[in-house]
């Protein structure tokens, strides 16, 4: 078994038009870059692409988003990218924003068999209740806004509680990125940049994993796998020069004690 | 404040810090709650989670030590204490809505009566998205606010019900402002109403900044205050 391909552009080259792509990454952290920039170059348009976020205006899913190959994003924050909110705001794209975890959930269920679940998440919101502005006309106004979902009462440890009935994400191809990949497509990410690219590669039908590093079926210990190969059905190896291709968005730091006395900058969370 | 009554910004983080535990596992909104983890007592080890896949979260690299493959959920660049673990996002969800993240610690623009928050968008403004918000806010075993008393011109913050789209609805356990602390609780108990359960709730003053009298927090706090 050989799943590694000679290049990007032969991984995505039966990339049809109006395709939906599960993209992993987060922010501009473990995005499969080399395989959104052989989208580009291949100009499949019309794409539906899900994914926690959008990349930044040059970088990531954001060079797909800028040359308009983009009619449908889910993601659950894209706060980022100035481009993105004036193609939503004029009606050029439609975005349906979800909940991170029910996003990614939404994709853990797509590969895994369950057609929906019951989450509290969104209860008593628009996420629920509908209303939130999916695509606007030419004028601004909405033209498509979120449907009202389904809402059930369970009883729980604490009482009773309303939950609402997320569907599952199905893509017909998977993009995702990672640290050491095998010929039989076993994965391993790197620290955070794991996030979304386990489940970005579980609900794809045909999976492209582009791998910083490619080894030989063996080498890597079964213990250590994150995503079994099953769920990839292409691999492509990076050059070193592929692989080191990274941005940061925020760079955070402190200085260092030997410079200066170190005080406690201590980072949290957001979108 | 400028009237020398009230707590300061890092005089509010210090008293959300003392709300936690030695142990606790802890998620952290963007601003002020980031703080918190300085006020922390020398025995209190918090585990900091961040929701793109982390436990464990420490500080900022050194200058020329950061990698791009290690971000918290704010996008900035970290480090890990001992004893860290990274995991997919859907992991990292489902411990936020299985209830295993002991405290989330958030801003919020509007809070009512029945711990409702509003703290995702306003009407007319580029919607950015929810991110994490909402699961944490079901989720999390305490949904501790951490705001102003009052907006920047004066407006009420805690309301009957809020005016902005809804993050999650009775979701609040505590608010602590610079004015005081209050408590989201079951009248029919008197003890704080469990996250997201039915049921009604009222709003209990717990204690007061200094220098702050109940009739100021009463009268800058829209719901009653039991």
């Amino acid at each position: 078994m050989d799943k590694v391909v000679s290049s990007a552009a032969e991984a995505v080259a039966d990339i049809p038009d109006g395709a939906t792509l599960s993209v992993g990454g987060f922010g501009l952290c473990g995005i499969p870059s080399v395989l959104i920039d052989a989208v580009l170059r291949a100009d499949i348009r019309e794409l539906e692409a899900i994914s926690n976020n959008c990349g930044v205006d040059d970088w990531g899913l954001g060079r797909l988003l800028v040359e308009k190959r983009l009619r449908r994003m889910t993601a659950s924050y894209v706060g980022e990218n100035k481009e993105f909110a004036r193609q939503y705001l004029a009606g050029e794209l439609e975005v349906e924003l979800t909940p991170q975890g029910t996003l990614a959930e939404r994709m853990r269920a797509g590969g895994s068999g369950i057609a929906a679940f019951f989450t509290a998440t969104g209860v008593g919101t628009q996420v629920a209740e509908g209303g939130l502005p999916w695509k606007y006309d030419d004028a601004g106004h909405v033209a498509i806004a979120s449907p009202p979902k389904q809402t059930q009462i369970f009883s729980t440890a604490d009482g009773e509680r309303e939950y609402v009935l997320e569907h599952a994400i199905v893509a017909d191809f998977g993009l995702v990125r990672a640290w050491k990949g095998d010929r039989h497509g076993n994965l391993i990410y790197r620290q955070s940049a794991r996030n979304f690219n386990p489940l970005a590669a579980m609900c794809g039908r045909i999976t492209i994993a582009e791998v910083e590093e490619l080894l030989e079926p063996g080498e890597l210990d079964p213990n250590d796998v994150h995503t079994p190969g099953v769920y990839v059905q292409r691999v492509v190896a990076l050059t070193p020069e592929q692989a080191n291709d990274k941005r940061i968005e925020k760079v955070t730091t402190r200085p260092r004690p030997d410079v200066l006395e170190g005080n406690a900058a201590t980072p949290g969370s957001g979108g | 404040m400028a009237h020398g009554s009230g707590w300061t910004r890092e005089q509010m983080a210090a008293r959300a810090a003392s709300e936690l535990r030695d142990g606790s596992y802890v998620n952290l909104g963007i601003g002020l709650p980031t703080l918190v983890p300085n006020y922390v007592a020398d025995d209190v080890e918090l585990v900091l989670q961040s929701e793109n896949g982390i436990l464990g979260v420490g500080a900022y690299p050194f200058d020329g030590e950061e990698h791009p493959d290690l971000i918290n959920a704010g996008k900035e660049t970290v480090t890990l204490r001992k004893g860290a673990s990274f995991f997919d996002s859907a992991t990292s969800f489902g411990m936020i809505r299985g209830g295993k993240i002991d405290a989330a610690i958030l801003g919020a623009m509007q809070v009512s009566a029945a711990g409702d928050i509003a703290n995702w968008m306003i009407p007319g403004k580029m919607v950015k998205g929810m991110g994490g918000a909402m699961d944490l806010v079901h989720g999390a075993k305490r949904v501790i606010v951490l705001m102003e008393h009052t907006a920047k011109d004066g407006s009420l913050k805690i309301l009957e019900q809020c005016h902005l789209p809804y993050t999650g609805k009775r979701v609040v356990q505590r608010i602590i402002t610079d004015l005081a602390v209050i408590d989201v609780i079951d009248p029919a108990t008197g003890e704080v109403a469990p996250s997201g359960t039915l049921g009604e709730r009222v709003l209990k003053l717990i204690e007061l900044a200094p220098g702050v009298t109940e009739d100021e927090v009463r009268a800058k706090t829209e719901p009653h205050l039991t």
